[in-house]
């Protein structure tokens, strides 16, 4: 048994370790469907619990047990089972440092998700007018494929700061140029407010190539003959960009800019890598973090998970209604 | 990727017709020349930021303290030796450090992390599609509906389970957290490919006197592959970049590359040679895989939906 659980530091055993939980996935999978294939004549039911039975087991101890768990965990002492109804909540919602935190939070998502969408919007507009199209879309495209923590450190180094002093070249590219500019370096990470605002420069540098890629696939998709009609009645440049493209992409947009909001309301990465929430810099799902596994007052972090949950509701909602929305159409 | 959940709405972008097609390739002929120059422009400065960081990881200690890396183009002007691997051979093979072993924890930890919930979803998703069970759309709504919760709120009580069950500071809570976390975005795309299939195939099948798992094997499973191949560079990216899940569920002996090099960011954050070159170990696989497969990556966006 032990073996099976810890493979210390030896690879050779966690590959082992890897290809056992694979095939022991396989094994169990094969027998459900044997059952399921051997019985004659079997019931909707019967064949239907095969198939999305281990789906709805897995969800229902992943997801929906663990978040009443979390639910419950919010109104609780710190890791005790002690009850004490809004105490958390009201902390969250009262202690400036809190405030300071939620104020972020709002920051981000109001501000992140916006400039993202619009840089994407742009530059599909543009690409689309453009030669070397599908280089210059691969190399906005690229920061996709980056984790959040090599985004966070990539821009580190261009917000890297070495004291003004006479012998001592700056080797941070964003304080050289203030410098080739004749000003003075700044200590980027710990100037207050700005400090905010520059680590939402790397979720918009990632972001951005998912936006441009989405909204660039809906302009391509307008219908031909509504942009002629529109030129036939005089309409070109910006007004045939506002008065038909906006509206033709619109669920697009909303889209784009829900799915980049999501992202920005959890953001705990970036944030981890580049000030580790120090600085003024926090937002909830770092505080989550910090107060759950460092501070170990689980009963505040559950009430910020909580939160987070909270806020996402609506869009939830939306999403289902549009889901069913679509569905009727087909 | 960080932690997070799509928002997802169904098809916002219909596939572009034969006709649009002609007319783009009319207007390919219009281009502008200031469009071209200011889409280079601007796709140039998105990169520099990694491209300083690349060079930054080839030069030795001392350059990278001394000067900013835009000064190697000058030096290799001047024919001066200026770049090394010595970086990546001490980020990778000094006790220190030793990101080797956190690369091969990176990949044990991927692999049944996609496999095991593509599989599980791919089932789920053909009965939600052809299996015609009562409560069938109610139950799928509600696992469209989970997408998008935040996975925070799941964290401690699991965490409390995997300690209970002494299963913890192991890879096993890891493949089973991931797995869970990935299903419900897996299902619902998955579906959405599986109910274009033609139902002419299915009935045939039935015609024939397969049963369900032989038409799922059969004639599902073939014509999903692009679709499989979509879902799995979502999850490939999402779980080798992730760090929430990692950093939660995990222990030191099965902390991937995301952790070891964000933590370095903070022990070691002015150690920018080993910095440099830990955030290029931890980047190039995913980038491989992404240039590679970039087209199904882009289909299975398309299809309405991302992993952020």
């Amino acid at each position: 048994m032990e073996w099976l659980l810890h493979a210390g530091d030896d690879p050779v055993h966690k590959f082992l370790l890897m290809l056992i939980a694979i095939a022991l996935f396989i094994v169990v999978m094969a027998l459900i469907l044997f059952i399921v294939d051997r019985r004659r004549n079997p019931s909707k039911w019967f064949v239907a619990a095969g198939f999305v039975g281990p789906a709805l087991l897995l969800l229902a101890l992943g997801l929906l047990y663990p978040a009443f768990g979390t639910i419950v965990n919010s109104f609780q002492f710190r890791t005790s089972n002690e009850f004490i109804g809004f105490d958390n909540y009201i902390r969250a919602f009262t202690e400036p440092a809190f405030l300071l935190v939620l104020g972020n939070t709002a920051l981000w998502v109001l501000v992140a998700p916006l400039l993202a969408t619009f840089f994407g919007l742009v530059y599909a507009v543009v690409v689309d007018h453009s030669r070397f199209e599908k280089f210059a879309k691969a190399l906005v495209f690229l920061p996709m494929a980056i984790s959040m923590v090599g985004a966070s450190i990539i821009w580190r180094f261009v917000y890297e700061y070495k004291p003004d002093q006479p012998g001592i070249e700056q080797t941070g590219l964003l304080n050289q140029l203030i410098v080739w500019l004749g000003g003075e370096p700044v200590q980027f990470l710990l100037e207050r407010p700005l400090n905010t605002f520059l680590l939402m420069v790397v979720l918009i540098w990632i972001q951005t190539g998912f936006s441009m890629t989405l909204l660039s696939a809906s302009i391509r998709a307008i219908p031909t003959d509504i942009v002629e009609a529109a030129r036939l009645d005089g309409l070109s440049g910006f007004g045939m960009f506002w008065r038909i493209t906006i509206p033709s992409i619109r669920p697009a947009l909303v889209v784009v800019l829900t799915t980049i909001a999501m992202t920005t309301l959890k953001v705990f990465d970036i944030v981890r890598t580049m000030t580790a929430g120090r600085y003024g810099t926090s937002v909830v799902a770092n505080e989550f973090y910090e107060q759950s596994f460092r501070q170990n007052n689980a009963g505040l972090g559950a009430a910020l998970a909580v939160l987070l949950f909270v806020i996402v509701i609506p869009v939830i909602i939306y999403n289902v209604r549009q889901m069913r929305l679509a569905e009727e159409v087909r | 990727m960080s932690t997070t959940q799509p928002a997802v709405t169904p098809r916002v972008v219909p596939p572009p017709s034969t006709v649009n097609e002609r007319a783009r390739k009319a207007k390919k002929a219009l281009t502008s020349p200031w469009a071209s120059a200011i889409a280079v422009i601007i796709a140039i400065i998105w990169t520099v930021p990694t491209f300083g960081l690349l060079v930054t990881s080839f030069r030795p200690e001392l350059d990278i303290r001394r000067s900013g890396w835009w000064t190697v183009f000058g030096d290799a002007i001047a024919g001066e030796g200026v770049f090394t691997l010595a970086n990546y051979e001490s980020a990778l093979f000094d006790s220190s450090t030793n990101l080797i072993q956190f690369f091969v924890n990176s990949f044990v930890i991927t692999l049944p992390a996609v496999f095991i919930p593509i599989t599980v979803a791919l089932l789920a998703a053909y009965a939600f599609a052809w299996i015609d069970f009562k409560g069938r759309d109610l139950l799928f709504v509600a696992v469209f509906a989970l997408q998008i919760v935040p996975i925070q709120i799941t964290l401690i009580p699991l965490l409390t389970a995997y300690v209970d069950t002494g299963v913890n500071g192991t890879f096993w809570p890891i493949w089973l957290s991931h797995s869970m976390f990935a299903l419900p975005l897996a299902i619902f795309l998955l579906h959405n490919f599986m109910k274009d299939i033609p139902s002419s195939l299915v009935e045939a099948a039935r015609v024939d006197g397969a049963g369900h798992v032989k038409i799922f094997f059969s004639v599902m499973l073939p014509l999903l592959t692009p679709a499989i191949a979509a879902f799995a560079i979502f999850q490939f990216l999402w779980v080798w970049n992730d760090l929430l899940v990692a950093l939660v569920m995990g222990g030191t002996q099965t902390f991937p590359l995301t952790v070891r090099v964000a933590e370095m960011a903070g022990s070691r954050g002015g150690d920018w040679h080993v910095l440099s070159a830990g955030a290029f170990i931890a980047i190039v696989v995913p980038l491989i895989v992404f240039l590679a497969l970039q087209r199904y990556f882009v289909r299975g966006l398309l299809a309405g939906s991302v992993k952020g």
